[in-house]
């Protein structure tokens, strides 16, 4: 009898006579290369769109070091390449990166698929913060409002999760209740700060409310980069307790996971990604909420693939949304963070829709 | 073996579900947790694992505390399927059956050769080698608990601790799923399992154990266990006992406060059901 082979959904990668083994999905990769080959593409794009006409191709020469030094407009292409466009580029897409990121965990950890980073009261901590600053102190130096929005995100999580925690454990659901009813009374002392604010104060802080990487700079480049390059590991480290987490509590915990540790590790990765992407360019939404779900209608559920592939769709996808929000109302610009609504607005939708069924 | 002393339950602050209850089950058997609704066998099952903590008292697996024990130890010896699972949107029979492995593997070996068999044939025994491809929430209720109890299997423990294995399912497929659990233990695996159906635990079970408000009330074989005054003092329900005519374990036949509706029937053939009884 002819035994029916099973068409694996991954490869599996073992080394020789070493206890080391793992499985790559088989639509990762190619997710991967598409990913990486439209961002680059949307990247010259953007780089190439904006006041200060250029070519593609005087862009290409620019950003890899190839521009004869004697060209007529050496001094003005680099100039606003790397000063001006290049890093609120990077800056759209590691911010998006690392909403996506975030969302993926939370939606994973809270077994809830409309779950996004500000689900525990994250953006609104981060917001109050950032609005109470910005009217109360006009005064005080903007280049620390990064960090009033960093403290207030951070803060609220704190909180949330502590008000969560009874006898020793958390649920998902408390998390989510605490969350929700935090973000609303953080919600409305903001609002509350914004109606007696001054106008011109009031504007900046909407501004900021709505999200935006105008003005981002090689500082905020690497500060962001920094956390990055710590948090994106540990999360994607943690993708096979992900997995176990996105089975639930029990099953996760007959598997011999550590539940209530790992999902506060995970917690703490998902927060910390949120707030530093929010403080540098404020409250973008449906980011952290649509890029996880795509995702995983392309390479399917499992974390080890998904996570890599949710990054880099996020990140994508706010280099897009900024090209869009600097081109369709030009020379005036619209703030990403009404892009990405104007893009996740509609998709929201659908989700709730097939939900329901 | 496994082994609970004294051991006390309780979710939150209020009172303990399960009072000082001690119990042995005996290794090889299937043990069926029977009982109404509340008196504490699904909060017994989860206590003989580790997803409940217990208040008092401690559960021994070969003698060792379970709470005391490593998570991961623990996982590759029990395994545990609480009632009506779910799986994510999209995940393959494959790939949740392959997260049976987890206690068996870490980091650095994610995907070993062992991996591999041990997964094809949890997947070959469950009859859904042909099905590992689907989403699990494309599949029927009776195959997707199979997948479920694949993923139990893939973990290869010796203890299956399963909590109403049957719930939402038809006839057809409650029978098929025991069954399985059946040839599973005939394979050497100590299955426990809550039921709701006391003739199917009489005809599947080595062991009854019969509880009502969180103390054991009857234990032993279903001919033990399964008598009217059991039954009668564990449910509150005159049930009259008869002889299960295809595997000769004891069938419980309710008589419930009217009789039945058909009154005409009943007394036809009250007299007949009467002499099956053994005295």
């Amino acid at each position: 009898m002819a035994e029916r082979r099973i068409r694996q959904t991954w490869i599996a990668v073992r080394l020789p006579r070493l206890p080391i083994s793992f499985k790559i999905d088989r639509r990762v990769p190619l997710a991967a290369l598409f990913l990486l080959a439209f961002t680059l593409v949307v990247l010259v794009m953007s780089i190439n769109y904006g006041a200060y006409n250029m070519s593609p191709l005087d862009v290409i020469q620019t950003l890899t070091g190839t521009l004869p030094a004697d060209h007529p407009d050496y001094r003005n292409f680099v100039l606003v390449v790397h000063t001006f466009r290049l890093p609120r580029i990077l800056l759209a897409f590691l911010v998006g990166t690392a909403l996506a990121t975030s969302g993926a965990i939370m939606q994973s950890i809270t077994r809830n698929p409309l779950a996004e980073p500000g689900i525990l009261g994250v953006t609104a901590g981060a917001g109050l913060a950032a609005v109470a600053m910005i009217v109360w102190f006009n005064d005080a130096q903007m280049s620390l409002l990064p960090w009033a929005a960093f403290g207030g995100a951070i803060l609220t999580a704190a909180a949330v999760y502590l008000l969560a925690w009874k006898r020793g454990a958390t649920s998902p659901v408390r998390l989510i209740l605490i969350g929700v009813a935090f973000a609303a009374v953080l919600g409305s002392l903001t609002t509350f700060i914004l109606v007696f604010g001054e106008i011109n104060d009031v504007q900046k802080a909407y501004v900021w409310l709505t999200g935006s990487v105008y003005g981002g700079n090689w500082q905020h480049v690497r500060t962001l980069g920094a956390w990055m390059l710590v948090l994106l590991p540990l999360a994607f480290l943690s993708a096979r307790s992900l997995n176990a987490l996105n089975l639930g509590d029990e099953v996760a915990t007959g598997f011999g996971v550590r539940v209530e540790r790992q999902r506060a590790f995970l917690l703490v990765i998902s927060v910390a990604l949120a707030s530093v992407a929010v403080a540098v360019a404020g409250t973008i939404g449906f980011v952290g909420l649509i890029a996880p779900h795509i995702t995983r209608r392309l390479v399917g559920p499992a974390h080890e693939g998904m996570l890599p592939i949710t990054a880099l769709f996020g990140g994508a996808l706010l280099v897009l949304a900024d090209l869009i929000g600097r081109w369709v109302i030009a020379p005036s610009e619209l703030p990403i963070g009404i892009v990405t609504a104007l893009i996740g607005a509609p998709y929201f939708m659908l989700l709730l829709v097939r939900y329901r069924k | 073996m496994i082994q609970a002393e004294n051991l006390s339950l309780g979710y939150d602050s209020g009172a303990n579900i399960i009072h000082q209850l001690t119990l042995t089950l005996t290794p090889g058997h299937i043990t069926a947790l029977v009982g109404p609704n509340g008196c504490g066998k699904s909060t017994l099952l989860r206590g003989l694992s580790r997803l409940l903590k217990p208040a008092h008292g401690a559960v021994y697996l070969d003698g060792q505390d379970i709470h005391a024990m490593k998570a991961k130890d623990l996982a590759r010896q029990l395994g545990i399927l609480p009632q009506a699972p779910t799986a994510p949107e999209g995940l393959t029979v494959h790939e949740l059956v392959a997260q049976g492995r987890y206690p068996h593997q870490n980091w650095f070996q994610q995907w070993s050769g062992d991996d591999e068999r041990i997964v094809a044939e949890a997947l070959e025994q469950t009859n859904l080698t042909l099905f590992a491809d689907r989403p699990v929430d494309t599949l029927s209720g009776g195959q997707r608990q199979r997948a479920w109890i694949a993923m139990a299997l893939a973990q290869q423990t010796n203890v299956l601790l399963l909590d109403e294995p049957t719930t939402y399912l038809d006839l057809a497929h409650q029978i098929d799923v025991l069954d399985l659990l059946a040839e599973l233990n005939e394979q050497g695996r100590t299955i426990v399992m809550v039921l709701h159906d006391l003739n199917q635990a009489a005809r599947y079970a080595d062991t009854i154990v019969a509880l009502r408000g969180g103390q054991i009330v009857a234990q032993g074989t279903p001919d033990q266990v399964i008598t009217s005054e059991n039954i009668l003092q564990v449910f509150g329900l005159d049930a009259d006992v008869i002889v299960d005519p295809v595997t000769g374990t004891p069938l419980c036949v309710p008589i419930g406060r009217r009789g039945g509706r058909n009154k005409k029937a009943a007394a036809s053939i009250n007299g007949k059901v009467k002499t099956v009884i053994p005295a």
